[in-house]
């Protein structure tokens, strides 16, 4: 993956992938519980867990013969950041353009006759 | 009132924010020197150089903590007052375009802006990032939270 973000862009795209980190946000869960919160096959909860794990999101670890999933903070963390870095920047520069306008508009009033 | 930030794909961010101003007067804000210099800078000095053509360039350069963080780029769409579209650089990250599309709509005097930026790459986005932003760790953090409370 040449372009980690857009990797985690990706795996977030699809609202079971969401839905199943929103759960794994929660605490760690095997595959079989994932997919018994879900109204799809197991095969194709695994199928969004490879694809979830390939963006880094979740890790997997065994413990005897259970395979437990839990989220992985790091991409989503780079993901976040770049989303409010730009949020930042905007909310700063939006909320200067609302005072400006508020401004503005008294200073049009009283030159009002 | 506050921006909302979505990221409806991967090299897209679209900004939603509504002010208490008819739609001519926040359009005209975006798009006269004379009011983009008032607020563009966050508070931060402003050069304003615009020419509002099709084609037209325009040049924006803030002055900030003994820096000078200059932008630039040129109108592509001119639609008044639903909306304009122009192109988007950092000078110091050159050949790093983003196109921003911005439109207005006005409902019982209120004017929502929706400005959708369109980003080829994640060094363009970074470029973006890199005109004055820094975030610390805890903010990051806080993000994240934000973010899971979102995806939950």
């Amino acid at each position: 993956m040449s372009d980690p973000i857009d990797g985690v862009f990706a795996a977030l795209a699809d609202p079971t992938r969401r839905a199943i980190l929103a759960r794994l946000a929660t605490g760690e869960a095997t595959a079989g519980e994932l997919a018994g919160g879900f109204p799809i096959s197991p095969q194709a909860v695994s199928k969004h867990l490879n694809v979830l794990e390939a963006a880094g999101l979740i890790v997997r670890t065994r413990q005897a013969q259970f395979r437990r999933c839990r989220i992985a903070a790091g991409p989503l963390r780079d993901v976040a950041t770049w989303i409010e870095q730009y949020r930042r920047l905007w909310e700063e520069r939006y909320d200067a353009l609302d005072g400006y306008l508020a401004t503005y508009q008294q200073q049009q009033r009283e030159q009002q006759p | 009132m506050s921006i909302t930030v979505t990221t409806p794909t991967e090299r897209t961010i679209v900004i939603t924010r509504s002010f208490a101003a008819p739609r001519e007067l926040v359009f005209a804000a975006h798009t006269q020197p004379e009011h983009v210099c008032e607020w563009w800078g966050r508070g931060n000095p402003l050069d304003v150089t615009l020419d509002f053509t099709v084609g037209g360039k325009w040049r924006y350069v803030e002055h900030a903590d003994g820096q000078e963080h200059a932008f630039r780029g040129e109108f592509r769409e001119i639609d008044p007052p639903a909306g304009f579209t122009w192109t988007f650089e950092y000078e110091p990250m050159p050949g790093h375009v983003a196109v921003e599309r911005y439109e207005f709509t006005e409902d019982g005097g209120r004017t929502t802006v929706t400005c959708t930026a369109t980003f080829d790459s994640q060094e363009d986005r970074d470029g973006m990032l890199q005109s004055g932003m820094e975030t610390g760790a805890e903010q990051s953090y806080r993000a994240l939270d934000d973010y899971l409370v979102k995806l939950s």
